[in-house]
């Protein structure tokens, strides 16, 4: 019996393992996968909780429901990865041997990486809203607060979903209009980006949507510290921000194990061709999702677009042929901006977001860096979506490629 | 794109003044640069450059979070280094392209 094993089973693992599972043959291959968790957390969801518009049992079910027959479960902590045996070492002293092995364990967010952030205002008036924890103590904060100097801050980059923080104070605006409080409140968003985004494009459509919202934006920031005390931030070169309710995005970082396994960057994200999605420095190693380092979102959306490509190369590996699948960096993200309205992008790692039709050419129903209700419709089916077919490895009728028919430049 | 003539040589240079080979680089190019940017190149300064332009060469990204565990330097001190926007000017000043912020 050959031996696929998939370490982690969030978004992209469960994709993989549904995948994986319809080509390889039951009588030869063995499927299994791991995970330190038994809950599946429907990320995207954690934008809506401090709005009171999700719940916490919107954005959960069991991770048993989203396997297919003939996969091995086992829920435990991962360890170590040990390359040059082709074994994964367990927390409960459990080794896995392994003819090819996925890493799908996504990234973390670490607040402790910046001093003061866990210090005595943390879920007091700092909150995260990247953990169901954070999201749910900040929708209990934001029940009773009276307003003030809302700041909501970018650690470092990169980070999951990086249209996220922007969703959160488009949202943050109208949730304090429609409460009659939007004039005792004060947003302000602080990046290290030079401006809204990266791309030029996209840049200028959301930074002049902050200023229509009266959304201050404080660009370049790279944050050093939290001073409780004073309830301000600081940055490494003295810039201070005061605030009295802070938002964090934390730095994000890959698995400890990536570090102690040798296989990651600074950041412990796993170091990987950008097109084959191989390990750099080990064949029988892929890597998909928040995982990997390669230059484009972590998104869910990428990694449903890149396991298409996955499964061609897995096989073509596994068959010893050439890999002849070549990943584009597809992505493709709603984007809330309130009031029942949404954008979208959609780019790759040539092509920066461009206006237009998605994803009918001239059709849509979908707008390109418009704003339009169809557009947060389409963000909210996609939780649909994601339980029942994505999460299922189901194709849908997207091209994993991304088109340039339907964009104008 | 344009040339410019640097320190006696002649450099192309990108758009945003960024040299576009930085093989042609020397610290002489280097003060020039940092003198346009309001900075006066020390002993650490090079040090520092010299850490950047090795890595560069590797391959491998910079990050202020990368500088700041060089060895070289910390985080704080490279702000003191290259005040305001430290990778944006080091790398400029260092001959080498400006770091893509991807994500
Ligand atoms: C607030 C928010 C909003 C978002 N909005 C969107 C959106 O609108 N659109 C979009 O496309 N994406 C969005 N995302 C991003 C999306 O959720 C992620 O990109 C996606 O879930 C990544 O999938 P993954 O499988 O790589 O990682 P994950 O789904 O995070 O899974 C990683 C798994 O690995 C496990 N694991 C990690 N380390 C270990 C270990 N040592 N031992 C055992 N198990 C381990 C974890 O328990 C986890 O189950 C959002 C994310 C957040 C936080």
């Amino acid at each position: 019996m050959k031996k696929l094993l998939i370490l982690g089973a969030g978004t992209a693992g469960t994709m993989m393992a549904n995948k994986m599972r319809k080509v390889l043959s039951r009588s030869d291959w063995d499927i299994t996968i791991v995970d330190q968790y038994k809950t599946h957390y429907y990320q995207p969801g954690f934008l809506f909780i401090p709005f009171g518009i999700y719940n916490e049992q919107d954005v959960i079910k069991p991770k048993n429901d989203f396997f297919p027959v003939g996969v091995n479960v086992i829920f435990s902590a991962i360890e170590k990865v040990e390359a040059d045996k082709n074994r994964v070492l367990l927390e409960d002293g459990i080794s896995l041997k392994y003819d090819y092995l996925i890493i799908a364990t996504g990234t973390r967010t670490a607040p402790e990486e910046t001093d003061g952030l866990m210090g005595n205002l943390w879920y007091k008036d700092i909150f995260d809203f990247y953990t169901i924890e954070g999201a749910v103590a900040l929708a209990n904060h934001f029940k009773t607060w009276k307003g003030g100097k809302l700041v909501v801050n970018i650690t470092e980059l990169p980070y999951k979903c990086p249209v996220a923080p922007l969703e959160f104070v488009f949202f943050a605006d109208a949730f304090f209009t429609e409460r009659g409080l939007r004039d005792k409140v004060d947003i302000t968003y602080v990046t290290p980006l030079p401006g809204a985004f990266t791309k030029p494009r996209a840049t200028k459509m959301l930074g002049e949507l902050l200023e229509q919202k009266n959304i201050n934006i404080v660009p370049d920031y790279n944050i050093m510290e939290v001073d409780n005390e004073n309830k301000k931030i600081v940055d490494f070169g003295g810039k201070e921000v005061p605030f009295d309710c802070l938002v964090t995005v934390p730095t994000n970082l890959g698995a400890d194990f990536i570090e102690t396994s040798g296989l990651g960057d600074d950041m412990n994200f796993v170091k990987t061709d950008k097109f084959t999605l191989q390990q750099v420095d080990h064949e029988n190693i892929f890597v998909i999702g928040d995982a990997s380092n390669i230059p484009t979102s972590k998104a869910g959306s990428v990694a449903h677009f890149a396991a298409e490509i996955l499964e061609e190369n897995l096989l073509c590996a596994i068959e010893g042929r050439e890999l002849t699948a070549k990943f584009d960096g597809h992505a493709n993200c709603y984007i809330e901006t309130g009031y029942g309205k949404g954008t979208l992008i959609d780019f790759n790692y040539d092509t920066e977001p461009l206006p237009g039709s998605f994803p009918f050419p001239g059709l849509g129903p979908f707008g390109l860096l418009k704003i339009t209700r169809t557009n947060h419709y389409g963000k909210l089916l996609f939780r649909w979506i994601y339980w029942h077919i994505l999460l299922k490895g189901k194709d849908m009728p997207i091209e994993s490629e991304m088109q340039m028919a339907g964009k104008k430049l | 794109m344009s040339t410019k003539t640097i320190a006696g040589v002649e450099v192309n240079l990108n758009d945003e003044g960024y040299m576009e080979d930085a093989s042609q680089w020397t610290k002489e190019i280097g003060a020039e640069i940092a003198k346009e940017e309001g900075i006066e190149l020390t002993e650490k300064h090079y040090e520092l450059i010299e850490w950047i332009r090795n890595k560069v060469a590797a391959g491998e990204g910079l990050t202020i979070r990368g500088i700041g565990k060089s060895g070289v330097v910390n985080a704080k001190e490279f702000y003191g280094l290259f005040p305001g926007a430290p990778l944006k000017k080091a790398t400029k000043i260092a001959g080498v392209p400006k770091p893509t912020s991807c994500i």
